[in-house]
């Protein structure tokens, strides 16, 4: 942040402002994860069901991914998968409990709308109160605008069919891109990014749908032991 | 096992796992072990997700329309391009390598 803003009332302007284009773009891309979701089988119920229990991008694509490969019979990798995606949130909850404050409704309403989004616009605040705006708004606009979208998505994935016709394949593959970009600031995650990537290459023609995506996930856990080991911050 | 249950049983593992954050106190993201390990765990599932979305096809490996869709997200993503805009090109691309018949 160059200017941070002294006043308040300024501060909290600027996280909403913040909140709203964040929360419109991601709402927006909800669209292809409908469309993708009843193109993976799902019926246009089940693709509303996780956008509205889930509620986690990265992890509602890894389920549909893998049920789109694997059918129901991968339905435990594709639990694996999804929930260990979303242990990333359990983190954003511990950071931004503080900024959502006591109250038991209000802590079980803010967890639900814990996302990489939400985290990452009330961490970029300055100002505690600017930090509650970023969050609630961030949260609201992108689950209001999710589920909206994700009903959407999945009717005209009905009405199209063939969604690779019109890429919705490789926005997902991008999606996921974006999801990682911004976390590939050192060397350590770069090099767990492509030796995870190694793994999942190699692993895709020998195991089942699903099972590449855990066992790359071993990268990641050992990377990180070692350094713990190593005793480096 | 059915679609249902799959979708419920990860629905309420990843709702939970929101909420039992709740119930940590903020201190142990002090102890750097856990947090970077998770970090990486989220690098690493990410990372092979791209592949898999990119050149899996059920349990074999396909070049298609996808790997230079990728490409042209991450040449925008590192020319900082939001990120709507760059799911969008990304789609286009494929979209358009498949209408010319350029890729399948």
């Amino acid at each position: 942040m160059v200017d941070v803003p002294f006043n308040e009332t300024a501060a909290r302007k600027e996280a909403l402002k913040a909140s709203v284009a964040v929360g419109l773009a991601v709402a927006a891309y909800g669209v292809s994860f409908g469309a993708l979701a009843v193109a993976s089988g799902l019926t246009v119920w089940q693709a509303c069901v996780l956008s509205l229990v889930m509620f986690s991008g990265g992890s509602q694509f890894a389920l549909i991914g893998v049920i789109a490969a694997g059918g129901v019979a991968a339905g435990p990798a594709a639990i694996a998968g999804a929930t260990l995606l979303g242990l990333r949130n359990g983190l954003y909850a511990i950071r931004v409990s503080p900024i959502v404050g006591p109250g038991f409704a209000k802590r079980v309403v803010a967890g639900h709308l814990t996302i990489d989004e939400s985290t990452a616009v009330a961490t970029a605040q300055a100002v505690p109160s600017a930090q509650r705006v970023g969050f609630w708004a961030t949260g609201i606009i992108i689950y209001v605008g999710w589920n909206l979208m994700t009903l959407v998505g999945a009717l005209l994935g009905n009405l199209l069919g063939d969604v690779s016709a019109f890429g919705l394949d490789a926005a997902a593959a991008a999606a996921f891109l974006g999801l990682v970009w911004p976390r590939l600031q050192s060397l350590q995650p770069v090099a767990v990014a492509v030796g995870a990537a190694v793994v999942a290459v190699v692993l895709i023609p020998l195991v089942p749908p699903g099972v590449p995506v855990l066992g790359a996930a071993l990268v990641g856990v050992v990377a990180g032991l070692a350094a713990a080991r190593r005793g480096r911050p | 096992m059915t679609l249902w249950q799959i979708i419920l049983a990860a629905s309420i593992a990843v709702l939970a796992i929101k909420l039992l954050g709740y119930l940590v106190p903020p201190r142990v993201l002090e102890k750097p072990g856990a947090a970077r390990t998770a970090e990486l765990v989220t690098v690493a599932l990410l990372s092979a997700l791209i592949v898999v979305q990119t050149v899996g096809a059920g349990q074999g490996l396909v070049l298609d329309a996808r790997l230079p869709a990728i490409g042209v997200a991450a040449g925008l993503f590192a020319l900082r391009v939001p990120f709507i805009l760059v799911i969008v090109a990304a789609a286009a691309t494929a979209a358009a390598l498949r209408a010319l018949g350029w890729a399948a």
